[in-house]
């Protein structure tokens, strides 16, 4: 049994975090961090204690509760939670995660004067996130859906007075605003198809009930719909080109939104509305394709970036394809899986890179770093788990949930198998190059950084505990209480071959710390076409210059030309002629007044003559 | 216990320009006082008349009515049903807020205080009016003064904007009139009275010939109020050049009235024609959204921008105007209420900030929330809440015209869906240019709004943004009460 009001407080909660700190703690950095953290771990409590309640039930159930929102004869869009083994797991990660992340942010943040205001947008984003993992229903999906984007949108131009900041917030934006218009046509067209004789329905139980009745041709399509929604919120190709500059937002936001939660809703999404997506295999396809391809293209993008941040961006869009691949291949559990252990080796990689930028005030560029790890030996060794659990390493966590993503593929897919196995090497790579160039060798004798305060390197052990062990708690087991089997020994040696490999190849080329990177100097065009990050931006401010803006000045120079001036000179001309008629009416000769007035006398006779 | 007759709510306001046209000019704030009252007892009776109107019971409640003109069917007849009520509660919030923000006017302040009374009595009447002359005639009471005020106290090019605003609504006003004149004549009822026209043809409809030729003079006259495309280009440039409490009023509640009167006269008294001509007005709605949202890209002009938005926005109206279905009626009329705070609310702020720079073009603005912070929070979250974002009434409205045009325009409601993202852009682009980014050295001097009276119009007319956005059922229950009863006639009609 699932105690309803644990549900309702764990969502609640930090709603009324972040509208008590708006409307009272504007001006108190400490009580605003207090209330927000006080908040997230109250709710990460009670999604413990529903984890527990959802575990012991067998067999498995869904629970589902749900207050009207509105409600007028045929329509009724409600305010609910549904709850499984799914969105129990999702919910423990945003409030488990997001709690180590606000405690971290209370130390990040602590020399910001606007801190109230981050913690109330960090709040408002919890809130929003809780309620994409427990809405029973399209419509509240999709409002939290759009606050997420908001709050990200927020958050990423926390710093608005800097341009790039302010700039890359309303790129978040609009990107997933342009996603979110096929993923609102989406909900329309499969609420207009619902209608099985108990009137349209948004929610999502019986949904999954009406499905198999549904024309397969326009399931495809809401499917497909709703996968734009999916690439805009986890940045897919080709809508992906915001995730790399949302990085100009603090850093903990980068972990939490960026990385651990918000960007994986999609892939949440996906494994929610799994029976849209289980009947329509061309969908499937699609959606398996686009991950495959977001895995490999991001992987390469890694490689030639010399932010720390945008490398563990680009990183982040790599294993979501990786993710979202294995949800076209067929495989939520496995997806979900990939999505937990990288929640926690992520968040730990962005906050050991935060903790990182803030002993170095504000140095994002890797090669301005040397011996981090001798500095800071908290941060570099909790670092160098996160790394070595992404790269799918035995036994960190990585390596299990990757493993069962590149079996699936193995077993489905060959070219995809391929695909996702060369974005691993490449990820091997790129995160040794990150590794060798900033955490090794001797410490630049200038530098006085030193390691992070507590409330920050407590978040990072605490996430670098779950990204060890995180392979042997089961989660597979907690979403579909199946055993699961033993990896397949052959697929675990391949890829951790490649994994040695790729840190091998990049310990060859950068432990010595060569002054230029030598990609530069010997692949000179390869490394240009990467830099120009396969000129999608380019591509994009095109259009945005090119047709949309002239399409718009068009447009407006129409109205201008003829709206305007047929309406408003067309009127004032009709006056101005027909004043000039009638003028010649009056002409001021006695004689042409009388004519008329006889004229008028005979007719009206004639008139009544005819009357007579 | 008395209960205040809906007569009050036009009285006070009268009482109140009758004590203006006696105070000494240069007593400005006794003046500022006596119109502050004038408009706050009307809203208070607003609240008060939309929480006591039962829904349940529904049709016209509150009714006043004394004979006028006998022969002719005229009389004084006020009342209320779900849909009007609420417009009148949308003017008390507007009206009080748009006298709050008049502060800086110093210009002839008498004069300017009676001629906003005028407006805002005007619109109280032809909301209240059950009576098709004494609408007509409150409307033009509403109309008129709108001329003097952007003549007198408008911005840039304020003659010729008033010139082409006055021009578009009387051509709108005359056809209209043409239209309300042929119907009276068409029912042969001898009355003007609307709830006796209404039952009687709901029983009797008229000719579908008669009802063919009526229903466009009567949808293109106040159509042009609401700004249908391609009749709207007097909107962005009256808006502009108007002084601040004339765009909150004319852009939050007069053109409104347009919306309403198409309800009322149009599709209520003449569903079958409705059914013919509704199509062509759905066309017309996508282009009013994605044109106009686009002509939005291009202006630089905060006004403009806001202009163009609102011109783009009451797309969303018509297109859930011409279908029959209770969830797009209800979202028109609640779409009516929400888009009117939000577009108060912008106008009411760029005014703020117009009053201390003395421009509005987004080239020379930036980064103002460093000296404004307050302004641009609220600013922000008006362009939001203008973009559809949930936890605003927008969104609700929108996703209720979405919802109820979805089955019987497809791709008008798609196109609608797109003009969400083409407003998100604009909006976005807005408050970045504006309100983000370094600070121009030449604004180090601004100041925010400080006190709590100074902060209050705005704090009105966002709370009641969010209320309604995330508790609609509210608003909901009221205007349903009235838009069943409505499709229930049209679908009789039909068979």
């Amino acid at each position: 049994m699932v105690t309803p009001l644990l549900v309702w407080i764990a969502f609640f909660i930090p709603l009324a975090a972040c509208v008590i700190i708006t409307l009272c703690a504007l001006k108190s950095k400490s009580l605003s961090s207090f209330l927000a953290i006080a908040a997230i771990l109250t709710s990460f409590i009670c999604t413990l204690l529903i984890a527990v309640q959802i575990f012991n039930t067998h067999p498995l159930v869904e629970y589902q509760q749900s207050l009207p929102w509105i409600q007028f004869d045929s329509l009724t869009v409600s305010w609910g939670f549904l709850v499984n083994p799914l969105s129990v797991l999702m919910l423990l990660i945003v409030t488990g995660v997001g709690s180590a992340i606000f405690i971290y942010s209370k130390g990040y943040m602590a020399n910001d004067p606007a801190s109230p205001r981050f913690f109330a947008f960090l709040s408002l984003f919890a809130f929003s996130m809780i309620g994409i993992v427990l809405a029973n229903n399209l419509i509240e999906l999709f409002i939290c859906w759009e606050l997420v984007g908001l709050s990200s949108y927020l958050l990423i131009g926390f710093w608005h007075e800097k341009p790039s900041a302010a700039d890359a917030g309303v790129k978040a934006f609009m990107v997933n605003r342009l996603a979110d218009f096929g993923f609102l046509c989406g909900i329309l067209l499969l609420w207009g198809l619902s209608d099985m004789g108990a009137g349209k329905s948004f929610e999502l139980t019986r949904l999954a009930s009406v499905v198999p009745y549904i024309n397969p041709h326009l399931l495809q399509i809401v499917a497909l719909l709703f996968f734009c929604g999916v690439m805009g919120k986890s940045a897919q190709v080709p809508l992906h080109v915001w995730l790399p500059d949302a990085m100009e937002g603090p850093t903990p936001v980068s972990a939490l939104i960026h990385a651990a939660t918000m960007v994986a809703a999609g892939v949440y999404l996906l494994a929610r509305m799994f029976f849209i997506f289980e009947p329509s295999p061309g969908a499937l396809a699609a959606v398996a394709y686009i991950g495959g391809l977001t895995a490999l293209m991001a992987a390469t993008l890694a490689v030639v970036e010399n932010d720390i941040k945008r490398i563990l961006a680009y990183s982040t869009l790599s294993q979501l394809g990786l993710m979202v691949m294995a949800l076209g291949l067929g495989g939520p559990i496995q997806g979900m899986y990939h999505l937990t252990t990288h929640a926690f080796f992520k968040a730990l990689l962005f906050l050991s890179a935060g903790s990182v930028i803030y002993a170095l005030h504000h140095e994002q560029n890797i090669w301005n770093m040397k011996g981090l790890l001798k500095k800071m030996p908290i941060t570099g060794g909790t670092f160098l788990i996160g790394a070595l659990a992404l790269c799918g390493i035995f036994p960190l966590s990585g390596f299990w949930s990757k493993d069962e993503i590149l079996s699936l593929a193995y077993a489905h897919n060959t070219l995809l198998y391929l695909t996702a196995s060369l974005a691993s090497g490449l990820t091997s790579f790129y995160m040794g190059r990150l590794f060798w160039v900033a955490f090794w060798g001797k410490p630049y004798s200038a530098d006085h950084s030193h390691e992070s305060p507590l409330v920050m390197t407590i978040p990072l052990i605490f996430l670098a505990i779950l990204s060890i062990v995180g392979g042997f708690i089961g989660i597979p087991h907690f979403l579909d209480h199946q055993d699961h089997p033993s990896p397949n020994i052959l697929i675990a040696l391949v890829s951790s071959f490649i994994a040695v490999l790729g840190l091998g190849l990049s310990y060859r080329l950068y432990s010595k710390r060569p002054v230029v990177d030598p990609l530069e100097t010997h692949w000179k065009t390869i490394y240009g076409i990467l830099k120009n990050k396969y000129y999608f931006d380019t591509v994009y401010s095109w259009y945005v210059d090119c047709i949309q803006q002239k399409l718009a000045t068009i447009l407006s120079r129409f109205e201008k030309i003829y709206i305007d001036y047929y309406c408003v000179v067309g009127l004032k001309n009709t006056t101005k002629a027909s004043g000039r008629v009638l003028r010649y009416l009056q002409t001021g000769l006695v004689q042409f007044y009388a004519l008329i007035f006889v004229l008028g006398a005979v007719f009206i006779f004639l008139l009544l003559a005819k009357s007579l | 216990m008395i209960l205040p007759d809906l007569s009050w709510i036009l009285l006070i306001p009268l009482l109140g320009l009758g004590t203006l046209c006696v105070i000494p000019p240069d007593n400005i704030s006794l003046i500022r006082r006596v119109s502050g009252i004038a408009v706050f007892l009307p809203f208070l009776l607003s609240i008060w008349f939309f929480t006591s109107y039962d829904p349940v019971r529904g049709g016209f409640q509150f009714i006043e009515k004394i004979p006028w003109v006998v022969p002719l069917g005229i009389s004084y007849h006020l009342g209320i049903d779900g849909i009007n009520s609420l417009l009148v509660l949308l003017l008390g919030i507007v009206s009080l807020t748009a006298v709050l923000i008049s502060k800086p006017v110093t210009e002839r302040v008498k004069e300017y205080h009676i001629l906003l009374l005028t407006v805002i009595i005007g619109t109280y009447g032809a909301f209240l009016s059950l009576d098709i002359f004494f609408f007509y005639f409150f409307h033009e009471v509403a109309a008129i003064p709108v001329f003097l005020m952007i003549a007198i106290w408008g911005s840039d090019r304020r003659e010729h904007a008033a010139m082409k605003l006055t021009l578009y609504l009387t051509l709108g006003a005359s056809l209209s009139l043409i239209g309300l004149i042929a119907l009276y004549h068409a029912t042969g009822q001898n009355s003007f009275d609307l709830i006796q026209t209404q039952q009687y043809l709901a029983l009797h409809p008229l000719p579908i010939e008669v009802q063919y030729w009526i229903f466009p003079l009567i949808v293109m006259g106040f159509g042009i109020t609401l700004t249908l495309w391609p009749f709207y280009t007097w909107a962005p440039e009256g808006y502009a050049a108007a002084p601040t409490a004339v765009s909150m009023l004319h852009a939050g509640v007069l053109k409104k009235m347009g919306a309403y009167a198409i309800i009322r006269f149009g599709i209520q008294l003449m569903p079958q024609a409705a059914h013919v001509w509704m199509p062509i007005i759905a066309v017309l709605a996508v282009f009013n959204i994605i044109f106009c949202g686009l002509v939005a890209l291009t202006q630089r002009d905060l006004k403009y921008i806001f202009g163009y938005s609102s011109c783009s926005h009451m797309g969303y109206i018509l297109l859930g105007l011409a279908c029959f279905n209770t969830i797009s009626l209800n979202g028109v009329v609640f779409f009516m209420f929400a888009h009117g705070v939000m577009v108060a609310l912008a106008f009411a702020l760029i005014g703020f900030v117009f009053h201390q720079t003395h421009t509005r073009d987004l080239d020379k603005l930036g980064g103002m929330s460093q000296r404004m912070p307050f302004i641009a929070a609220c600013f922000m979250m008006a362009a939001l809440a203008s973009a559809g974002v949930p936890g605003f009434a927008n969104f609700v409205a929108e996703i209720m015209v979405l919802l109820g045009s979805w089955d019987q325009f497809r791709l008008p409601a798609v196109l609608a869906v797109l003009g969400l993202v083409i407003t998100a852009i604009y909006m976005l682009k807005t408050i970045r240019l504006g309100f983000h980014g370094p600070l121009k050295p030449q604004w180090a001097q601004l100041t925010d709004a400080q006190t709590p009276l100074a902060k209050l119009p705005y704090v009105l007319l966002l709370a009641v943004l969010i209320l309604v956005g995330c508790w609609p059922s509210f608003l909901i229950r009221h205007i349903g009460s009235t838009t069943n009863m409505i499709v229930a006639s049209m679908h009789n009609s039909e068979q």
